[in-house]
């Protein structure tokens, strides 16, 4: 929580003056009683009623002043608690925008996405919580007590007793609860994953015929959440009621006893009442407390969440004197690289060295776990390689800077990401200024033309969030295209066909092969077929490079690779 | 802290997934769902509390009587000032002998403690009874949806997201839960109070009681204006929170690709531009509802000016005494409360009764077609026949149109075609997770419609590239496929689905519990394990999907293995992506924009020239075609 707060370092002044109003807020508010009892022993006693309008309209002076505190510091406080949010949502957002993948990795995409918006939104929601109630519950809590010392000090005992009676408990109930709450909580999500899992494998429980096994799941799952539910609104039922007898019977202690101080001469009547309104503003304050105390933790446990966001620093940075190739080819070359996952025990890949060409097309195979993405991921610098290094043009990709480095790089990840915008929008992802036959022209090299002009709009077709919209296939066309508009020096082609159908893949890759004659290009590909004709095969195994050369080298020196090879073809495609 | 917030009937804390909804008038102003038949629904939502008629009745006499004993205390506590202030008057004038009279006094403080035990118990009773009332019913209705999912046709489920439907059975009935566990109670109390502190006011002075009503529509006008314009604020601030959602969610899941175009600056320009927007519309219905409270808290305020004043000058006349001051202040401050409650409470309702239609929506969903006779097959041969079998997911679109296939037992039947051709078609129907519109499918000779389902499906064994498992051990997972299998059987079934090496590398062996996406074993062992539950179902007829492809080379020759050794001696149906699975099947289904275009043996088929020729070719030669590109 406390690491989060130097966000509020800006708006301190406009805190400061929050706290002020809040003060004057509760000043007037505690003034009030005050003067009625005045009306009361002063006015009503002697029957002055020129007394009571004064002390009326004074009393409404008062009320007004109050209000229109109230609303001032409840402007500033929205102003407050929105900025904050604002600035708080700002930076992490800038700060996760230059995470790398080991630190998606570590924290979680779907966790992040929580992070940058609920978890905010929740401190957020505490905040203005915090600046409305928090404060202002301790200082007409104080304040009472003040007013209601001056007012009969000795008439304040009773709230000696009622006030550790009232704390008591709220304290007993709320540690009984709140566990019950947290289970109750596990409970739902065990409910929710149950019923999940119902409807994701829905075809698979009917084709077993194991619905009735899973209605008892659920049913399990609902009976236990409703015990608990029970439990633990029957405890909370008891809450309110034992507050409002204690408050209660403060008031009559207070009538009781203030009766017997009256009768004696030590207080007024007017007083007695002023003391009864203080006494509850009093109580009521600890309430408010109780309620900020039940608050708290859930926004701290938000807070924790968003400072880890903070802490995490993204370990691949921008050398300080960055370099640019001399060159502008696009020879990359691998010396001797090993990398490894943090944490894991066996490095992801090792011993890694190879070169690939202008002009060239390199093909990476090998089974899944075997390195291949691990691989091509070190070439943008998504992860730094932990020994060795990798070229661009003979420079170390450490040495420049990731922009220059990437815009070298046309890239086709494995899971096809589309933005929401149109499908023109998203090509010139790869090259803002690309023309309107550039774009066309990347579309038509990607077979990508065809389905295009069949959509309503065309280019100008919007894709929906996650390109729900689009196929598979038809995505990953998109994301071919969007690399090709950049016209980079280096194509990656990370397993970017395998949703196509085998005649749009053999399309694409005689367009692609004259497209990217110039350019490096290296293929991930799990189908032989698609690699069959690169210049250069590199066969991955268990991290390690298992075997480099052309198909037919590969074929008879290489095991793993033929291997491969035997369970995706027929012997004479083979030969 | 404002006085509206002392109100001394039954209220509540607020739950632990509301936040602070019912809580003042803090949530006021929000946009609200509204149902499209709110009469209706309340009906039949009354319909499930109906069973607790007694329960309910009891709560509503305990909430009447806890809320009428906290109203009339005030009076009762204002005799007792009263009677102080008289005595002490008397003094004042030196009247002889005159002294309070505590006897009295401490009567009425008697008769309070009394009243104010009462009132706490009952309230106590009242919030304990329904406390077993919401949750019951809630209960029953999750359970009446499940068993109504369970009923519903595969239909349903594929025009939906799991979404969509999850919110419906958890967070709708989580609403209403909240709703019968709070503000149900909350909405008697409230109408209770605003009566019965009328009633008591009116009994003290007419005259004050005009004068703290005459800031009753002050409050209403002052509500209603303010929650009308922050309404159209909290109506931005979604909008615009929406947009920032989508945008983080967009940005951080297309990390990679905004890294390697470089596009974090531009992420970072529109991801500030929505913050800004959410920033002005946030501040601004934060400003405006929040200004609510204390302008409700002024007008409150004004009243008990009044009742001071009137109340002062009345004493002086003598037309009231002064513990009615006193009690009317205590009134005049239960009087807002009641009326920003029940607004609330309007609104609360209003979204329940809505979620509650939602819910009924699932319920009042057509089920599957009601089984008639039921033939059973004892002993399947695995003979499979479509006889002019009409078909199509909407009525005007037919998808297929008087297909015959005849499929012998122990035959292979490859079905190939493009993604999205609708090969899963094929499946719905055998399984009949649809029905046909037309013609008969039949299995050894028994319409399928003859049987009841779930004897078909026991006919059928099932491995898709969609492995579903769930969050249990591995053996649970296995144990799946039929139920009671032994220990022996399942080892057995691992063993040949090639799959008992890797479970016994795992930590826990056979016990070792799958998380939540399954993600602690690679996708090829998913599939050996769900192969071992097809073996452990031993059906006559198979469905396969060949589709292997994040499944690592040796993996997939396991798979391989563990297909053929299952497709030994039964009927199957195989989604081919193998070239020898194809040439080798008895029969090809050539499947295209789901329909059957073309279907014989692979020499007939290339023979035809047609669709499955081309696809063939392109597929397996892909080089000749990227030659003559060249």
């Amino acid at each position: 929580m406390l690491k989060i707060t130097k966000f509020l370092k800006p708006f301190q002044l406009t805190i400061y003056l929050v706290l002020i109003l809040v003060l004057l807020q509760s000043l007037a508010e505690l003034y009030l009683p005050t003067l009625m009892s005045d009306i009361v022993d002063k006015g009503v006693v002697t029957g002055n009623t020129h007394y009571i309008w004064k002390i009326g309209g004074l009393m409404l002076l008062v009320a007004a002043g109050e209000m229109i505190c109230a609303i001032i510091s409840s402007f500033y406080s929205a102003k407050v608690a929105s900025g904050f949010g604002k600035s708080l949502r700002s930076r992490i957002f800038t700060h996760v925008s230059n995470f790398s993948l080991h630190e998606f990795d570590k924290l979680g995409t779907a966790s992040l996405i929580t992070r940058t918006t609920n978890d905010i939104t929740q401190v957020q929601q505490v905040l203005v919580m915090m600046l409305r109630m928090m404060v202002m519950a301790p200082l007409m809590c104080i304040g009472g007590i003040i007013m209601a010392l001056t007012k009969d000090a000795k008439l304040t005992l009773v709230l000696a007793v009622s006030i550790p009676v009232l704390i008591l408990t709220i304290f007993t109930i709320q540690r009984k609860a709140i566990p019950l709450f947290k289970a109750m909580q596990v409970k739902l999500d065990k409910l929710n994953r149950v019923l999940r899992e119902n409807l994701t494998g829905i075809r698979v429980i009917r084709s077993f015929n194991r619905t009735d096994h899973e209605k008892e799941r659920f049913n399990d799952a609902n009976e236990d959440l409703m015990r608990t539910a029970i439990k633990v609104n029957k405890i909370m039922a008891s809450m309110w009621p034992i507050m409002m007898f204690v408050m209660n019977i403060t008031t009559v202690a207070v009538v009781w006893f203030g009766s017997i101080r009256i009768s004696n001469g030590h207080m007024q009547v007017g007083d007695m009442m002023a003391f009864i309104q203080y006494a509850m503003q009093i109580m009521f304050s600890f309430l408010m407390l109780s309620m900020m105390f039940v608050m708290i933790p859930r926004a701290s446990v938000s807070a924790a969440r968003i400072a880890e966001v903070l802490e995490t620093s993204a370990d691949i940075q921008d050398p300080s004197k960055p370099v640019l190739p001399p060159a502008h080819k696009g020879q990359v070359e691998f010396q001797d690289v090993a990398f490894r996952y943090p944490g894991a025990e066996m490095p992801a890949i090792s011993n890694i060295s190879f070169k690939m060409n202008p002009g060239e097309v390199t093909a990476i195979i090998g089974g899944t776990g075997s390195g291949k993405s691990t691989l091509i991921n070190l070439i943008p610098r998504f992860y730094d390689v932990d020994s060795g290094k990798v070229l661009i043009d003979g420079v170390d990709v450490r040495e420049m800077s990731q922009e220059e480095l990437r815009k070298k790089i046309g890239f086709v990840p494995q899971q096809t990401v589309l933005f929401t915008g149109t499908i023109a929008e998203n090509i010139r992802y790869g090259k803002e200024e690309a023309t309107d036959d550039e774009v066309k022209h990347a579309a038509d090299i990607a077979q990508a033309s065809e389905f295009i002009s069949n959509m309503p709009d065309g280019f100008a077709t919007m894709i929906a969030q996650g390109g729900t919209n689009v196929s598979g296939g038809q995505k990953q066309r998109l994301s071919i295209a969007r690399a090709l508009v950049r016209n980079p020096l280096i194509y990656i082609f990370d397993d970017s066909f395998s949703a196509l159908d085998f005649k749009t893949d053999a399309k694409l890759r005689a367009a692609l092969k004259e497209e990217t004659a110039e350019a490096a290009v290296l293929i991930v590909a799990q189908r032989v077929s698609t690699i069959m004709d690169a210049d250069q095969i590199i066969v991955l195994d268990e991290g390690k490079i298992a075997g480099i050369g052309k198909h037919k080298e590969l074929m008879e020196t290489c095991s793993v690779y033929r291997e491969i090879v035997m369970s995706q073809l027929s012997e004479e495609e083979i030969a | 802290m404002s006085k509206e917030s002392q109100h001394h009937n039954t209220g509540h804390m607020p739950g632990p997934r509301r936040h602070g909804g019912g809580f003042g008038p803090m949530g006021m102003g929000m946009p609200v769902q509204k149902a499209k038949n709110f009469k209706g629904t309340l009906k039949r939502l009354v319909g499930y509390l109906l069973p607790y008629k007694v329960q309910l009745i009891s709560v509503f006499i305990t909430a009447i009587i806890s809320t009428v004993f906290s109203i009339v205390s005030p009076k009762i506590m204002g005799k007792a000032t009263t009677k102080l202030f008289e005595g002490l008057m008397m003094k004042v004038k030196g009247i002889p002998g005159a002294k309070v009279d505590f006897v009295y006094i401490g009567q009425i403080i008697l008769l309070l403690i009394g009243l104010y035990v009462l009132s706490a118990a009952f309230s106590f009773i009242q919030q304990y009874i329904m406390a077993g009332v919401a949750q019951k019913t809630v209960y029953q209705l999750r359970k009446q949806v499940v068993d109504k999912l369970n009923r519903l046709p595969l239909k349903y489920f594929d025009a939906r997201t799991h979404g969509e439907i999850l919110s419906r059975a958890v967070n709708d009935i989580d609403n209403i839960s909240t709703t019968l566990q709070q503000s149900l109670t909350q909405l008697i109390t409230s109408i209770v109070t605003l009566i019965g502190v009328i009633v008591m006011m009116l009994s003290i002075s007419p005259l004050m009681t005009l004068i703290v009503v005459v800031t009753l529509p002050l409050s209403f006008i002052a509500t209603a204006s303010i929650a009308k314009k922050s309404q159209s604020f909290f109506k931005g601030q979604q909008a615009a929170l929406g947009r920032l959602n989508g945008h983080v969610e967009e940005m951080y899941t297309g990390h990679k690709v905004i890294k390697v175009f470089g596009h974090e600056k531009k992420s970072i320009a529109k991801f500030e531009q929505i913050n800004e927007q959410l920033y002005q519309s946030g501040w601004k219905a934060q400003f405006v509802s929040g200004m609510i409270m204390p302008i409700m808290s002024f007008i409150n305020n004004i009243g008990y000016v009044l009742v001071s004043v009137a109340g002062g000058l009345l004493v002086t006349k003598k037309a009231i005494e002064i513990g009615d001051i006193q009690a009317f202040i205590q009134y005049a401050r239960q009087f807002s409360q009641p009326i920003t409650q029940t607004a609330n409470i309007a609104n609360i309702i209003q979204s329940t009764i809505a979620s509650a239609e939602r819910v009924f929506e699932i319920l009042d969903e057509t089920e599957e077609i009601p089984e008639a006779a039921a033939i059973r097959l004892d002993s399947p041969k695995g003979e499979v026949k479509f006889s002019h079998v009409s078909f199509g997911y909407a009525e005007n679109e037919p998808l297929i149109e008087d297909m015959n296939i005849d499929v012998k037992p122990g035959q292979r039947v490859a079905i190939v075609g493009p993604t999205g051709a609708g090969k899963t078609t094929l499946i719905n129907l055998l399984m009949r997770f649809y029905e046909v519109n037309d013609g008969t499918i039949s299995i050894d000779g028994v319409d399928t419609r003859d049987m009841k389902r779930e004897h078909l499906r026991s006919l059928f064994g099932m491995v898709l590239q969609d492995t579903w498992l769930f969050n249990s051990t591995i053996r649970d997972n296995i144990a799946y496929g039929r139920e009671g299998a032994t220990e022996e059987e399942i080892i057995a079934a691992a063993k040949a689905a090639n799959a008992d090496h890797f479970i016994r590398t795992l930590p826990e062996g056979y016990d070792t519990i799958l998380n939540e996406e399954a993600s602690n074993i690679s996708q090829g062992q998913k599939q050996l394990l769900t192969i071992a539950r097809a073996i452990l179902t031993d059906p006559a007829i198979l469905i396969l999907d060949e589709a292997t492809s994040s499944v690592d080379t040796r993996t997939e020759v396991q798979i391989q293995k563990a297909m053929n050794h299952l497709m030994k001696g039964r009927t199957s149906f195989i989604i081919a992506h193998r070239l020898s699975t194809i040439r080798d099947a008895d029969l090809i289904l050539v499947m295209n924009h789901g329909t059957v275009i073309e279907k014989g043996t692979h020499e007939e088929l290339l023979a035809k020239g047609g669709f499955y020729a081309d696809l063939y070719n392109s597929q397996f030669t892909g080089r000749q075609i990227g030659n003559v590109g060249v």
